[in-house]
């Protein structure tokens, strides 16, 4: 952000010397300090729906898709969260739920996680959010390609029709754990080992093919379709956040694609890419000579991008979230477009260990835990980052900044723990405990969830042009932010104490005496919470009509998404004229500002004599 | 599509050129066309496809129970009387690299707004992807009328049937995509579409011969592509 990047990238070349000698100056005129270099690319040309179909259903406006990917997301997620309260019936109740035999429970167990992971948080994030907000924050009309957007949006949309048509065909779902590990996924004997499996690797591909072509569209629309002035460096982390993770989709959805066909082979073809020799029921199987190994390296290959792809969309909402409700600027945005990076990077480096006790050869173990604890240096320094940008800010305690308060205890939280689990010696005898479900759903459920919830009260406003109700959202987050202590903590000692996950019942164990009355607490208190997000889309349902007015820039923001030239954004967005960017946009109480921010879009003679951010 | 307007542009070469590219606003890529960006980064996570299907079939190789079998006997041909090793891949190869040729010049005559030759090309380009799929069809109903089956494989490891028949399937596949799009290029190159800018049918954006270089590119990859099963499958 130093005077000598403007030089170097050559740009406002003619006023790089009167910039670069301070603001204050008076012989030049404002024509010279608001340069910006003129279009690249001609506008975009847009198809604009007439029909009711082209316009709200096969629609090729990201905003529509955005919401479309957010509303289906929402759905499999609330079929995702039911799921849970019957797991957790089961484990704090046995036997309260007559029909809940113990495949009934694996089943659950499965889709729960596969939905949560895949179709919940991966879709809602990049599909969700990265639709709505990468035009809007770097100054586009649309998506690039919005045609193979539209597509993207229906792939996902079959994927998930096929996932939970899996429910109804013979034998159910599949219930082998989110992980699908082989060989006994595809054994009888694991419920759903025919169509269950099939459908679900059916699914997957979809989802896939249907997600490439979406993140096609979010990082050619970041590389090749910001407006004029906005530079890599003057992006919101937000949209730093969303290109990241979707560079590693790129990459690390090939894996799952490759593993889920060759599982969908030896299923229905009776290949043997991950079956050793088996014998079932005194019985020797066709299967001889694979590898279930490979199976895992492939999934984790996929299944560790994945962590951080759910997971830096989040860190990059939350930084701007914190840096506009404490009128702060973020501290060190270089820094941390640099964690996001490296985290990024990192994380293709890590995917063993999740396989510690998978029998590969502990050297490996050794590698991929000193690069396991590697990562925590980026996120540390993320953490601090966003207190620092707390620290003395002028702080509006509102329901966004609730959720980004417990976000940030939620993730440093289940980050320590995963220290814990990257150590191979510890993770050993923790390992497929309580207490890794209690590490990753604080890391990667809970911590996550709350970024979107607080993004949903941030943006609402602008998709809707009402606020959301803040009693109700008050309600909303301690039911949330209590409630999902109160399961997730007492996880770690059931972890501490060795219970182990996945199991439908411990009948007369002798440690579960201690684990009984904990376990009724944590099913208790799932239910309450599960419950709590109802309010979320009570209020949403009660304020799309009747909510405060919100009219434009309600949360007195910086970036573009806020500058359209009306309310929520017309197809096309910015009217007739693209905004012309002359600023990053953590501008917040600038000294000798008029205003406690500045817009994008103010140009730099309109501050002069404030102390603003050459950026 | 919008197009990149690069005339006023001062471009700087090498990697000072790459920094101010990156540091700068709009575009990282200047003057690069988005669809053709877009096929790169594309063909970057197929190239991960690719890379995990030859990984896993060299991890399979590497542990299966029973002997790998000698890829000269397997795939030898009985031509004349004689055995020759390799025959039938090697036209195969070299039909889809000559294919690789004349798709290079189609890019180069429709630059050149040289219609009917950038046609012809493409034309050409597409029957020798054509070829290629039924050569493949021939090699693949020969091991499968000599017993080869995913499931199994008289010659020995099992595992052989299974990844060739998925992999150079999904490189078919690739193949075959690419042969059905070439027609279709073809058809719109002699029909005048990138001339007159007509907009494509589904996407309702304005035709631009830049789209024959895109389609070239993944052509390439796929040449590419091959070069590497070749390697994996037929020599090793």
């Amino acid at each position: 952000m130093s005077d000598e990047y403007e030089n170097k990238t050559g740009y406002q070349a003619q006023s790089s010397e009167t910039i670069s000698s301070g603001s204050g100056g008076g012989s030049r005129t404002a024509s010279d300090i608001d340069y910006v270099r003129p279009a690249e690319v001609t506008d975009q040309d847009l198809y604009h729906g007439h029909s009711f179909i082209t316009k709200w259903v096969f629609c090729q406006d990201a905003k529509v898709i955005g919401v479309q990917y957010f509303l289906l997301a929402t759905f499999t997620g609330v079929i995702g969260l039911i799921l849970s309260w019957l797991m957790r019936l089961q484990l704090g109740f046995p036997g309260a739920a007559g029909f809940m035999t113990a495949e009934h429970y694996y089943q659950f167990v499965t889709m729960h996680g596969m939905i949560m992971v895949v179709y919940f948080l991966t879709a809602l994030f990049l599909g969700g959010f990265g639709n709505y907000l990468i035009p809007l924050m770097v100054g586009a009309r649309d998506m690039v390609f919005p045609y193979l957007n539209m597509v993207s949006f229906w792939s996902f949309f079959v994927a998930v029709g096929v996932l939970l048509a899996s429910f109804f065909v013979p034998g159910g779902p599949t219930g082998a754990g989110w992980t699908l590990y082989p060989p006994q996924t595809i054994l009888e004997g694991t419920p759903g080992s025919g169509w269950g499996i099939l459908l679900m690797c059916i699914s997957l591909i979809l989802f896939v093919a249907g997600f490439t072509m979406g993140g096609l569209n979010y990082l050619i629309t970041v590389l090749q379709a910001r407006t004029r002035g906005m530079t890599l460096m003057r992006m919101p982390l937000t949209v730093w956040g969303i290109f990241t993770a979707t560079v590693l989709a790129m990459l690390a959805f090939p894996a799952l694609l490759v593993g889920a066909l060759m599982m969908t082979l030896d299923n229905v073809l009776g290949t043997s890419f991950f079956m050793p020799t088996i014998i079932q029921a005194g019985e020797i199987l066709e299967y001889s000579g694979g590898s279930p190994i490979l199976f895992q390296h492939l999934f984790w290959f996929f299944g560790h991008p994945e962590v951080y792809i759910v997971a830096l969309p989040a860190f990059g909402i939350v930084s701007d979230l914190i840096s506009v409700h404490s009128r702060k600027n973020i501290f060190g945005y270089r820094m941390m477009v640099w964690a996001i990076v490296g985290i990024g990077g990192l994380s293709f480096f890590v995917w063993a260990h999740h396989m510690y006790v998978s029998g590969m050869n502990p050297w490996f173990g050794f590698f991929f835990a000193t690069t396991t604890l590697i990562i925590a240096i980026p996120t540390a320094m993320k953490v601090y980052n966003w207190i620092i940008t707390l620290w003395r800010g002028n702080i509006r305690l509102n329901v966004v900044m609730l959720w980004c308060l417990g976000f940030i205890v939620t993730f440093v939280n289940g980050g320590i723990t995963g220290i814990f689990l990257g150590n191979v010696s510890v993770d050993v005898p923790l390992s497929d405990t309580y207490f890794v479900v209690a590490h990753f759903h604080m890391v990667m459920g809970i911590a996550p969830l709350m970024v979107i919830m607080g993004a949903v009260y941030h943006w609402f406003p602008l998709v809707a042009g009402r606020f959301l109700n803040e009693t109700l959202g008050k309600w909303h987050f301690w039911l949330t932010f209590l409630g999902a202590y109160s399961i997730y903590f007492p996880m770690h000692y059931l972890g501490f104490i060795g219970v182990p996950r996945r199991y439908f019942e411990m009948y007369d164990s002798p440690y579960m005496t201690s684990a009984v009355g904990m376990n009724e607490f944590i099913s208790m208190a799932a239910f309450i919470v599960g419950a709590a997000q109802f309010i979320l889309i009570f209020n949403i349902i009660k304020t799309l009509k009747t909510g405060k007015p919100a009219g434009s820039n309600p949360w007195k923001a910086n970036s573009l998404e806020w500058l359209t030239p009306s309310v929520p954004p017309e197809h096309g967005n910015w009217g007739d004229k693209l905004p012309v960017v002359h600023r990053w946009p953590y501008d917040f109480n600038v000294p000798g500002a008029k205003e406690d921010f500045i817009t994008q879009t103010t140009p730099p003679s309109d501050v002069v004599g404030t102390e603003v951010e050459k950026t | 599509m919008s197009d990149p307007k690069i005339d006023g542009l001062e471009l700087k070469p090498g990697f000072k050129g790459m920094a101010d590219d990156t540091g700068s606003d709009q575009t990282m890529f200047k003057g690069v066309h988005w669809g053709k960006a877009m096929m790169w980064i594309f063909l970057l996570s197929d190239t991960f496809i690719f890379s995990c299907f030859l990984i896993s079939y060299m991890k399979g190789r590497g542990s299966t129970l029973v002997d790998w079998p000698n890829a000269s006997e397997v795939f030898g041909l009985h031509v004349f009387g004689v055995e020759v090793p390799l025959l039938l891949i090697a036209i195969m190869t070299f039909v889809l690299i000559t294919s690789s040729g004349t798709m290079a010049l189609a890019v180069k005559y429709g630059y050149e707004k040289n219609r009917k030759m950038c046609g012809w090309l493409i034309l050409a380009t597409a029957i020798g992807g054509l070829i290629f799929v039924g050569m493949q069809a021939f090699e693949w109903s020969k091991l499968i009328s000599e017993g080869v089956r995913p499931w199994e494989n008289p010659f020995g490891a099992k595992q052989f049937g299974s990844f060739f028949f998925m992999i150079t399937g999904f490189h078919g596949t690739h193949v075959s995509i690419g042969v059905i799009f070439l027609f279709i290029y073809a058809y719109k190159t002699f029909a005048g579409h990138y001339d007159d800018r007509k907009r494509g049918w589904f996407t309702s954006m304005k035709g631009d011969y830049v789209e024959i270089e895109i389609l070239g590119l993944y052509w390439h990859f796929v040449d590419l592509v091959w070069v590497f099963i070749f390697a994996f499958f037929y020599l090793w």
